[in-house]
């Protein structure tokens, strides 16, 4: 199309930029520069370090070659793929028919099998590896059940893992079989299809993104996953558990760096595939689609919650044996109640102050994480114009979601750690550990951030314009009052994370800012598995509290800040 | 409207959306006091033009002025207008009056004057009990009137309106065209509003500006516009029309399906022979007391009879060629006193002064034929 000024050039106009414009492009820039420095800069560092020797020396693919070539080390990648292609086969396949069985089925008590399978997000992952432990040690109760097994090693990494991200794997899959539309089953039904082929046909095609979605999801929680491979792994080395030795065991931080860089790989190609498969998903529910809901039938009914209680009877009893195990004096031989193993102040790991951290950490990531990135995906969605850099924010924040949380940590030690960085100060200091939390959960706020403000009418920044209001107060005023649920969802996942995870912080903390999850795992080592036990449920308790206060406060302020939600 | 000076004027306003154009060279004058529609059908560059002016997307090139003043290059928060959006925007959670207020609070207005002013407001669009609820206690017609009051609460010096009424449901939308039009006239504010609803823009604007693909086809008053369409574009946009393809012949001379008509609407230009459109709307077609002897007479077979509640709109084949299918309104009595039926024969004629002829060919998107 030839515009039709072509008689002269005209000038393009010139925008004032307003003093509210460099007020929103400096937040978003004081943002982009935090991230900047939180991932950017240390995955740098991280990435040039593989290409390293000691003494800081470029050797190209030296450290990679002898990756591979050590059979030890590369054995790790087969027994990495390996676990992580089984433990996601098996998961998906429990949380599939879990999931069926809560959206497809008219069971009973589907609010209670929902909480009940949610409980291992509010564990660090060390936590079912140690119930495994207790289980089918040499002295559990159930070792009979392994007919000669050990559970150290595949077996045992297996089962911790499917029950680790079981929660997070059935939430994908949950909320992919909400989205089916009734009117097609009814179509089906009409033209005579039986119920197999209304499920091959209608039903799993539905879902076949949410589906490999998951299977992703899952692969890439398992193959970086460290808890649990590190409680019950044994002598069966994987790629987690191999970065995690070679810095804090043989302090060969280069090949550290090589390993934690082969596991990157696992989790760009998901993270790649997931932001592909969720584009198409979304084109499937159009608006007009009906809610599916199931009709009554008494033997699928109770088929289904069979296998839900069988399921819900396993997470149940991962959860009760910990609690058990950390209340008796010496398990399994005496079986006395005891608070001994709560005193944490005789055992590795840094005692009551290893919670007291945690608990400041995880309230810090809440607090400062919930205000950052709500803040950062308000600008993002909600500003005008200043385009390179709202993408280039786009760009920053996914970032951390292909980042597993054992690179991240690693990648901090060498860009924190290093004497010529200015920001060097905050090495072992609970500022890190908190600006590496917030950081490694930053993408899933930043999305759900997103997700709450998409659904506000974009023009109140126009209208407040008009009435010549600045755009923060009418954030202050409007927006966040709206977007009360989902900062407090926000919070409440920044909080429950930053209490769990071990994985980043892991190579972050000093003796003086020892973290509950990092106690698990110290004491875990030590032996002393009932004080990790203790720890852990300690960590689960306080979780747990966490979203029964979010629940709370969800309603409570609903009830107050949302009136007008109402008719 | 030529003796005073312009109120806002746009000119040579271009947008470009990376390699697309969305408004071409567009050239404007709003005078004060004025109620003007953009008419366009969607993504004709009218929402764009709006949003040039106030601001929210400044235009690639050209000048925008207003009250003398050059905005061309102004931020939103600049520049003096209130708007209405289609979704009203309403802050859900704060209630009318806090709503109504929010641009009063921000100007240091001391509270009892903003509550005076909030009430005032209120009570001209009738809604002086509801102060205290929310947006969603309302009706989607009250809703249209609270952002009314807010975008006027500031005295702003221009109104915009983009398609404030086409969220509502019939009845309520044809009550508030008359309230909109009383409250603007009664308050003498320069108004804009954009519509892609025809029936809107006859009623309310002073004068309609009609656009299609990034430029103005026509701007006038809504008897202009309507009688006296500039090209067929026009013609076929506002209102109904009948485009039947035809050749020039002697001046004032035009033969349509092999009847030859005389017309008073020739425009310069066209040369005998020439392929030209000729127009005419169905309420225009001569329809009683026509003989085959009366001028432009045309011999047709009433083909269906739709029946639209106060007339019927009856579509016919023109005999002499037996393909070319004319529009004709009825009126109810004209059928009752004629006892018109499916399948009869029926003259009609095309007087001469209703009869617009355009020099170009003009493919009618939904043709009976």
């Amino acid at each position: 199309m030839v515009p039709a000024v072509a008689h002269a050039a005209p000038a393009v106009v010139r925008h004032k930029v307003s003093s509210e414009d460099w007020i929103m492009r400096g937040v978003l820039g004081a943002i982009a520069l935090y991230l900047l420095v939180a991932i950017v800069l240390p995955l740098y560092a991280l990435l040039s370090k593989g290409f390293q020797d000691r003494d800081g020396n470029f050797t190209g693919l030296d450290n990679f070659t002898e990756f591979f070539t050590t059979p030890a080390l590369s054995q790790s990648v087969a027994n990495s793929l390996t676990i992580s292609s089984i433990s996601t086969v098996i998961v998906v396949s429990l949380a599939f028919v879990y999931a069926y069985a809560l959206t497809r089925s008219c069971m009973a008590f589907k609010n209670l099998f929902k909480g009940i399978a949610l409980i291992p997000i509010l564990m660090p992952s060390l936590l079912p590896a140690i119930s495994l432990i207790f289980m089918f040690g040499k002295q559990g109760f159930l070792t009979f059940l392994l007919f000669g097994n050990e559970i150290y090693g595949p077996i045992g990494i297996v089962m911790g893992e499917v029950i680790y991200v079981f929660p997070h794997v059935l939430m994908i899959i949950m909320i992919a079989m909400s989205m089916s539309d009734a009117r097609l089953y009814e179509a089906s039904q009409s033209l005579g299809a039986g119920p197999v082929r209304t499920f091959f046909t209608v039903t799993l095609p539905g879902i076949r993104y949410g589906l490999v979605s998951a299977g992703f999801v899952a692969f890439t929680l398992i193959i970086t996953d460290f808890g649990v491979p590190k409680v019950v792994g044994g002598q069966y080395n994987v790629l987690a558990t191999d970065v995690y030795k070679q810095v804090v065991g043989r302090q060969d931080f280069e090949m550290g760096a090589v390993v934690s860089m082969v596991l990157l790989v696992p989790a760009i190609i998901a993270f790649a595939a997931d932001r592909i498969l969720q584009r198409k998903q979304v084109a499937i529910l159009t608006a007009r689609a009906v809610p599916y809901a199931p009709t009554p039938s008494p033997r699928f009914d109770a088929i289904m919650t069979a296998f839900c209680a069988l399921v819900g009877i396993v997470i149940v009893g991962i959860l009760g044996v910990a609690m058990f195990a950390s209340l008796v004096k010496f398990w399994p031989y005496n079986l006395s109640l005891t608070l001994a193993h709560y005193d944490f102040s005789l055992r590795d790991g840094g005692g009551w102050d290893s919670y007291i951290n945690s608990v400041k950490m995880a309230s810090w990531t809440a607090v400062i994480g919930t205000c950052v990135i709500f803040t950062g995906a308000y600008l993002v969605e909600k500003s005008k114009g200043f385009l390179a850099g709202r993408a280039a924010m786009q760009f920053l924040v996914m970032m951390p979601m292909a980042v597993p949380g054992l690179s991240l940590g690693l990648a901090y030690i060498f860009f924190f750690n290093h004497p010529d960085n200015p920001l060097n100060f905050l090495y072992h200091t609970l500022p890190i550990l908190v600006i590496c939390t917030i950081t490694h959960f930053y993408t899933v706020s930043h999305l759900t951030a997103i997700t709450a403000l998409k659904q506000i009418d974009n023009e109140f920044e126009s209208v407040s314009a008009s009435l010549k209001v600045p755009f923060y107060k009418t954030f202050w005023r409007v927006t966040v009052p709206i977007c009360v649920p989902a900062i407090l969802d926000i919070s409440m996942y920044l909080f429950v994370n930053a209490m769990t995870t071990v994985s980043a912080v892991v190579f972050l903390y000093s003796p003086d800012t020892a973290l509950a999850s990092v106690a698990v795992l110290n004491m875990d080592d030590a032996g002393e598995q009932a004080s990790a036990a203790a720890m852990g449920v300690m960590i689960v308790l306080t979780a747990g509290a966490a979203r029964l206060l979010h629940a709370v406060l969800t309603r409570g302020l609903a009830r107050r800040t949302q009136a007008w939600r109402k008719r | 409207m030529t003796g005073k000076d312009a109120y806002l004027k746009v000119e040579n306003l271009t947008k470009m959306f990376g390699d697309f154009t969305a408004l071409k060279d567009i050239s404007l004058e709003v005078f004060e006091g004025e109620f003007i529609c953009f008419l366009g059908p969607s993504g004709c560059g009218k929402t764009t033009l709006l949003r040039a002016i106030a601001g929210l997307d400044i235009q690639t090139h050209g000048r925008v002025e207003q009250g003398g003043r050059d905005i061309s290059g102004l931020p939103p928060l600049e520049r003096d207008f209130g708007i209405v959006f289609q979704s009203y925007a309403l802050f859900p959670n704060l209630t009318v009056h806090q709503n109504v207020a929010y641009g009063l609070v921000s100007r240091k207005t001391s509270k009892p004057e903003i509550d005076k002013r909030v009430a005032e407001l209120l009570e001209s669009v009738g809604l002086v009990d509801q102060e205290d609820k929310y947006p969603a206690q309302l009706s989607g017609g009250q809703q249209q009137r609270v952002a009314l009051s807010r975008a006027l609460a500031t005295k702003p010096g221009l109104l915009l309106l983009d398609e404030p009424l086409s969220a509502l449901d019939a009845k309520v939308r044809v009550r508030l065209r008359h309230e909109i039009k009383a409250l603007q006239h009664q308050l003498g504010v320069t108004t804009i509003m954009v519509t892609h609803d025809q029936e809107e823009a006859l009623t309310m604007a002073d004068r309609i500006v009609v656009m299609n693909e990034g430029v103005i086809e026509q701007i006038g008053t809504p008897q202009d516009i309507y009688s006296r369409p500039v090209n067929p574009f026009v013609a076929d946009f506002i209102g109904t029309m009948n485009f039947l393809a035809g050749v020039a012949g002697d001046p004032a001379q035009v033969c349509v399906c092999d009847i030859e008509l005389t017309t008073s609407n020739s425009p310069d230009g066209i040369q005998k022979d020439d392929a030209i459109t000729v127009c005419i709307r169905p309420e225009d077609v001569a329809t009683r007391g026509v003989t085959p002897d009366s001028d432009n007479a045309v011999l047709t077979v009433v083909e269906t009879l739709e029946f639209l509640g106060s007339f019927y709109r009856a579509t016919l084949r023109v005999q002499d060629d037996g393909k070319t299918a004319i529009r004709a309104d009825f009126s109810i009595n004209l059928v009752r006193d004629l006892d018109i039926k499916e399948g009869q024969e029926f003259t009609i004629a095309l007087p001469m002064d209703q009869i617009r002829v355009y020099g170009e060919i003009f493919a009618h998107a939904d043709d009976l034929i």
